[in-house]
């Protein structure tokens, strides 16, 4: 089966189906969800119960009541008295520490998976996952002589080797700094859009699942407030309660169109219309994911004139939510894309914005997050 | 090195390596097994099994060797069996010595053992389990590996035990020259008889050096397994 096969297969397939209950002492996990994204990222702040969760997953726990299935596969029915041991499972977890073998060398670590993986399910090369993870210099040290990110990248490449059916990051990048993150997020890009495992990142940084997720499971005190596609759920601020009105915002996937270098700018090209943004070093035509958050979209009636903003589209009012304090959700379509701006309720009602009203949607060209724009590293590696 | 020592004096010498080889080898996987099931283990009894185990630390040597002459001897009930089923017999041989070595330092065994075991991270053994590993190879390929300083340790403990065994070994196995007289034994024997100032004092020397290099192997084992991975 060749790469594209692979990867319309896994998109056919319901990758997670979880409807389980678990108790531990007083907390209570009540999770209900389904995913078929690439990359599901579980949001939710600590205690939410991210990790019970993907431990259970991976079979690291046996949840109280409940059922679990991965790729259409269940691996734990309590009903039916069914659990499957960890080491079943065929899923990859990749630890908050990596969780290296310190006896072995970083080779041996790589190759730990293999030697209990069945000869005929054994398809992930080695050559490739470790040119893949910039690893490939390290395959000779040992464990205790890497440096945190590296450690990171060799414990992906373990579980990647093991050809996992699914891949658990529980926040891989947590012990790290911003430097050694910004390491490790082009190559988590590639593994997304090119390999074929699909994963589920725990995570409670919304620029990281901004940058990576394509679908989100949002948790709150062991419950699943929302699930779905990563644009549909970032959208909300309001499923981002922590983060307030400064993190959420809409997830646009746009192209390099031109660079205006003179300006030091480049040009994306976004279903909507262009969007200008200082000058990237990427080739023209690579794809990248901007991030428009609600607080800096700018609403107006009529084509702004005399303003210093670049970024104006043209889009239609879809929907208006009443969010927390003053704000007011304002769900805007703008060509094939969904932009969400946080506007008061004062301006609503000055502007009179109603549902398919046409506006003009200013974003401010700083706007741009700059973690969204991390794949800039990507293209220089 | 035969013209320093007199023949007698070779012969405990040759038969106290023996005996504490066999002891520390003998007792190196049941060491093992219950260092596991004491630090593991939740079953009902452990607790009696624990101080079971310790008991030889705590209770006068003369008290074990006896016990295992009522145990163990020709007409105990499992010194006859042994005898009538198997042909073993155990009291007054050297092989008696060996089993009254080995259940003395087989506290200390354990406890080297369970110590380390008790630092292994269990995080890394599920690590091993969501690879694909069967908790019978996680034990091999990672806990043992890990554990490996902690048995070495217990080894040396349990062969220097071994090597100044006397009261249960006098009292179970008695002073025979070339069958169960130890050094330990020699030494007492040497001081009971006029004149043997000079075996004794040989002896004692020979203990020392055996003392000497066989912490000093295992220092340099347990730093070799220990430079891999801890650096």
């Amino acid at each position: 089966m060749d790469g594209a096969a692979r990867q319309a297969e896994v998109s056919r397939l319901m990758i997670l189906d979880v409807d389980l209950r678990h108790r531990q002492g007083a907390f209570t996990l009540d999770a209900r969800f389904q995913s078929q994204g690439r990359l599901t990222a579980l949001f939710g702040p600590s205690g939410s119960g991210k990790t019970t969760l993907v431990n259970a997953i991976g079979g690291l726990i046996h949840p109280t009541e409940g059922r679990i299935c991965v790729k259409e596969r269940v691996l734990v029915d309590t009903r039916q008295g069914l659990f499957v041991p960890k080491h079943k499972r065929r899923i990859g977890y990749v630890f908050q520490e990596a969780r290296l073998f310190p006896h072995l060398t970083v080779r041996q670590n790589l190759h730990f998976g293999r030697w209990f993986t069945p000869k005929r399910d054994r398809v992930a090369d080695f050559h490739a996952v470790t040119e893949l993870l910039g690893i490939a210099h390290l395959l000779d040290r040992w464990p205790s002589t890497l440096s945190g990110g590296e450690k990171q990248r060799v414990a992906i490449g373990r579980a990647l080797l093991t050809d996992p059916q699914l891949l658990l990051m529980d926040e891989p990048l947590a012990s790290l700094d911003e430097e050694r993150k910004a390491e490790i997020y082009p190559y988590i890009d590639r593994l997304r859009d090119e390999g074929n495992v699909p994963m589920v990142l725990v995570s409670h940084s919304v620029p990281e699942i901004a940058r990576l997720a394509t679908s989100i499971v949002v948790l709150k005190d062991g419950r699943v407030t929302a699930s779905g596609p990563a644009s549909d759920i970032l959208r909300h601020p309001k499923f981002f309660p922590h983060a307030g009105l400064v993190e959420a915002g809409a997830l646009v996937e746009t192209r390099v169109l031109r660079h205006e270098e003179p300006y030091g700018l480049s040009v994306l090209q976004a279903a909507a219309g262009t969007l200008t943004v200082s000058l990237l070093d990427l080739p023209v035509g690579t794809p990248v994911r901007v991030r428009l958050r609600a607080r800096d979209i700018i609403l107006s009636l009529k084509p702004p004139e005399g303003i210093s903003a670049l970024n104006v589209l043209p889009g239609i009012v879809a929907a208006i939510e009443e969010a927390e304090g003053s704000g007011v959700d304002v769900t805007l379509v703008c060509g094939g894309d969904s932009i969400v701006a946080s506007v008061t309720r004062k301006s609503v009602e000055r502007l009179g914005i109603r549902v398919g009203l046409p506006v003009q949607v200013i974003v401010k060209s700083v706007a741009f997050d700059r973690e969204a724009l991390g794949t800039v590293r990507a293209g220089n590696m | 090195m035969t013209g320093w020592l007199s023949p007698e004096e070779w012969t405990a010498v040759r038969l106290s390596l023996k005996v504490a080889l066999v002891a520390t080898s003998a007792s190196l996987l049941p060491g093992i097994a219950m260092a596991y099931a004491l630090e593991r283990g939740r079953f009902w009894g452990r607790q009696a099994l624990d101080v079971l185990v310790h008991l030889p630390l705590v209770l006068p040597p003369v008290v074990v060797g006896y016990a295992l002459l009522l145990g163990f001897g020709r007409r105990g009930p499992i010194g006859s069996f042994l005898a009538e089923q198997f042909g073993i017999v155990l009291s007054f041989r050297w092989t008696g010595a060996a089993l009254a070595c080995a259940i003395m330092g087989f506290p200390l065994l354990v406890r080297a053992i369970r110590l380390s075991l008790e630092t292994v991270d269990r995080k890394l053994e599920d690590a091993a389990g969501t690879l694909g590993a069967h908790p019978v190879w996680v034990f091999f390929v990672v806990t043992l590996p890990l554990i490996l300083p902690g048995i070495i340790a217990g080894m040396v403990l349990s062969f220097a035990k071994a090597m100044g065994e006397f009261g249960a070994t006098i009292t179970f196995v008695s002073n025979i020259p070339g069958e169960t007289q130890t050094i330990p034994s020699a030494i007492y024997t040497f001081t009971q008889v006029p004149g043997g100032e000079g075996g004794a004092l040989r002896l004692t020397l020979v203990s020392v050096a055996i003392s000497i290099a066989a912490l000093w192997i295992s220092e340099w084992m347990a730093r070799r397994v220990r430079r891999r991975f801890l650096a």
